[in-house]
């Protein structure tokens, strides 16, 4: 049914550029931030060359991208922007008016450290920062699931029953600058994948207010329903990425590796690949791999069936919540488990901070120790750093 | 099809629909239009605030008591002094 | 088409009664007559501030016409993206342009919006800011801003403001901005004018109103418009406008009245006019006269 043109070498940024294109995205408006930057780049090149038709306004900060992001989506457009860290920061306000408004805005996060000290490397902190803005939160693992995750994000966002932003997230630099071979669709195939919903917006025929302030008579109904869809958007992953052209590139909430590991180890992101490896090549029957794509709305209950059989789980944030009883993932998946009546020992392992990029070494190193400290502590939750003072810390 | 009314969403369809609420409960001074002098020429309608001024099919100038707030602006500004503020009876 | 008589404007109300100002408020009487003189198809841009918070009190809403706010510092940006949006969407037979009107105070103005109104301006959207000024943080119980001038007093400044107002129209005239004017509500057929020509012209333009605020102002409310007509008489604030960088000053006012007299209205200003503070109200009558004579000479070196 779907056709594939021949595979394009393509970065995660150029992936997540190509797919907007194809998308056939009316609007986009960011600004320069490592390593997102290319991103920007190569839509402006669309844009300036007509493959794409559509306007580029290149804003004079994050906070403005995002604001005029939104101005663009009540019009009823197809709208796109993209930025990392500081950036990403920057429009912590606006990213809950864009749930709040309910836009179906979709943005790439090509994921970096937030200062300070300054760093423009990978991690997850900056999403992390915004995780309970009520946007959906996918986490690509490579090129060719950033490229299929954007298309499919357009989908998700405007599905009438949802209209809330989607971020993909793409690691800063070890997928957003990596080539890979991408498979990717006919430009008619997306264009019939993505049809135009109508939706509320702005127009002097019919005159809506939109941002109007609510008293506490109604602002908890408004937020008690946005969770409610978001939840919804969760479970139409399903059906729509079931209409993705491409079957082997459908959106998945969570997917598994090695089934029968007694031993899951959860991750979000390119550093899934690197423990996919480390269990393929080394013989590692023991451990499963549990690779999350949806981070929120969080899949518990495919996690709890994910982790039916498990006798331990290693949790793998790239990101510290200092202050926290545990990084994000780590509780989400504590409370997941609690939620499920699970009592499984658990290993909180935070990786990667500032772009120090967990090698195969490192990570066979961790999975080597994780029995061990599962054991030790028996059913309780312990902590690692991986990648700390040069090792396991 | 834009409006969606099944969807719990903070915007307001209703266009205008303030015009619903009374706020006449703010005004301690009522203007009263003096008919003899006054040649409807809209000069309170403009600095009027709300608006709480209209011209009905007559053309003549009048009150909407029920949006009057009682500022008192179309009295200090009329031409021809044809409006006077009068207290309300409490 | 030029606004001659009042009703030429009477039946295109933007704005419903029933909403939330404050009685003999000026923004209102600015923001209604600005809408009465558009032409349409247009849709409102506000940020954060007593516009907002007075007209759209949730499940009501005081517009007649298509709005939005989103934040405070940020409406110039969310109206770039509604501006450049519309013109893809009638290229590509899914929507059609709308002139695009920000009307927001002069705290989303002169300080925290200034970024996002600059970033706009650079780019050239095609769009009209309006400013109606009331000279503080009303909305927020009367705090000083950028546009407060000299001498007033607000809850941030209880001895009295030591700097003076800052000069957006020059800021927007540095931009480039085809078209900067200056506008007062008792002055409406200028004001309605002034409105019809900024939308006629493709580009960024502004125009910046004087709005009394009786609440912040301690004045009576009746008084709304004899203090912006005062305003003017004393060269307060100066109705000019300045097109493709040519000034022309609108009303020319060459016997101004005592500043004492618009001064003495309100009560803001009652600690400049102690004795003890004369060498503040001498500062202050200074910034009108250097702000006049200024554009005098401007008037004078680029005459339209």
């Amino acid at each position: 049914m779907y056709s594939l043109t021949s595979s394009r070498l393509m970065t995660g940024n150029e992936a997540v550029a190509y797919a907007v294109k194809q998308a056939d995205v009316d609007f986009i408006s960011a600004y320069p931030i490592t390593p997102q930057t290319i991103i920007v780049e190569r839509l402006s090149e669309y844009v300036s060359s007509g493959e794409v038709d559509a306007e580029f306004v290149p804003v004079e900060s994050e906070h403005s991208a995002l604001s005029a992001c939104i101005g663009a989506s009540l019009t009823g457009a197809r709208v796109f922007t993209s930025t990392s860290s500081q950036g990403l920061a920057l429009m912590h306000e606006v990213m809950y008016i864009a749930s709040g408004l309910r836009c179906p805005i979709v943005m790439a996060v090509a994921n970096r450290a937030l200062s300070a000290p300054l760093n423009i490397h990978g991690d997850h902190s900056d999403i992390m920062g915004s995780r309970d803005s009520g946007w959906v939160l996918i986490f690509a693992e490579n090129p060719q699931e950033v490229y299929d995750y954007i298309i499919q994000a357009f989908r998700l966002a405007e599905h009438p029953e949802v209209l809330l932003p989607v971020a993909v997230n793409l690691d800063g630099f070890t997928v957003s600058h990596s080539s890979e071979p991408v498979a990717v669709l006919e430009d008619a195939v997306v264009r019939s994948y993505l049809p135009r919903n109508p939706r509320p917006r702005l127009e002097y025929e019919e005159p809506s207010s939109f941002g109007v302030f609510a008293l506490p008579s109604h602002y908890f109904e408004f937020k008690v329903e946005q969770e409610r869809v978001l939840r919804r958007a969760g479970e139409l992953v399903e059906e729509i990425s079931r209409a993705y052209p491409n079957s082997h590139g459908r959106l998945v909430k969570l997917s598994k590796f090695n089934e029968d590991g007694r031993i899951a180890v959860i991750c979000m992101g390119g550093t899934t690949g690197t423990v996919r490896h480390a269990l393929k090549h080394h013989g590692l029957e023991d451990f499963s791999l549990i690779s999350l794509k949806l981070f929120s709305p969080f899949p518990g209950k495919e996690l709890l069936e994910a982790l039916s059989e498990a006798e331990g789980v290693v949790v793998m944030d790239r990101a510290t919540s200092p202050g926290a009883a545990l990084p994000p993932l780590a509780s989400n998946v504590a409370a997941t488990l609690y939620e499920g009546g699970v009592s499984l020992p658990l290993l909180s392992v935070v990786y990667g901070l500032g772009g120090r990029e967990p090698t195969l070494k490192m990570v066979l190193e961790m999975l080597d120790k994780a029995e061990e400290r599962l054991r030790a502590r028996g059913r309780a939750v312990s902590r690692m750093y991986l990648g700390y003072g040069g090792g396991v810390a | 099809m834009s409006r969606r009314p099944e969807l719990l969403i903070p915007i307001v369809f209703e266009a205008g629909n303030t015009s619903l609420r009374k706020v006449a409960n703010w005004r301690s001074n009522r203007p009263v239009i003096e008919r003899r002098l006054c040649t409807n020429c809209l000069i309170c309608w403009i600095y009027c605030p709300e608006p709480a001024i209209y011209m009905d099919n007559a053309g003549n100038v009048q009150i909407d008591y029920d949006h009057c707030k009682g500022c008192g602006i179309c009295a200090e500004e009329c031409p021809r002094k044809a409006i006077k503020m009068v207290m309300e009876n409490v | 088409m030029q606004v001659s008589k009042l009703l030429d404007l009477y039946g295109r109300e933007g704005l419903s009664p029933g909403h939330s100002a404050c009685q003999g408020c000026g923004a209102t009487i600015a923001v209604r007559q600005v809408l009465l003189a558009a032409e349409p198809p247009y849709i409102v841009v506000s940020p954060t501030g007593c516009l907002e918070v007075i007209s759209t009190p949730y499940p009501y809403t005081a517009w007649r016409v298509p709005w939005v706010h989103v934040a405070f510092e940020n409406a110039a940006a969310v109206a770039s993206g509604i501006e450049a949006a519309l013109r893809v969407l009638e290229r590509k037979g899914l929507g059609r342009r709308h002139k695009i009107i920000v009307i927001g105070g002069d705290g989303g103005t002169f300080d925290i919006g200034l970024q996002a109104i600059s970033g706009a301006f650079e780019r050239g959207h095609d769009l009209l800011y309006v400013c109606y000024d009331n000279e503080a943080y009303m909305n927020t119980g009367i705090q000083r801003s950028a546009a407060t001038p000299i001498g007033s007093v607000t809850t941030t400044t209880p001895a009295g403001k030591r700097e003076r107002k800052k000069d957006i129209v020059s800021i927007l005239v540095s931009h480039g901005s085809p078209y900067v004017a200056t506008a007062s509500p008792h002055l409406w057929k200028d004001l309605a004018n002034k409105v019809r020509k900024a939308q006629s012209i493709e580009g960024p333009t502004f125009l910046h109103i004087v709005a009394p605020c009786p609440r912040g102002w301690y004045y009576d409310s009746s008084l709304t418009i004899k203090i912006a007509k005062l305003a003017v008489e004393t060269r307060v604030f100066p109705i000019y406008e300045v097109e493709n960088g040519k000034y022309r000053i609108n009303y020319l006012i060459s016997r101004p009245r005592p500043v004492e007299e618009y001064l003495r209205l309100q009560s803001r200003f009652a600690y400049l006019l102690r004795p003890e503070n004369a060498a503040l109200l001498e500062e202050f009558k200074r910034w009108v006269e250097e702000r006049w004579n200024q554009l005098l000479k401007l008037a004078a070196a680029f005459p339209p």
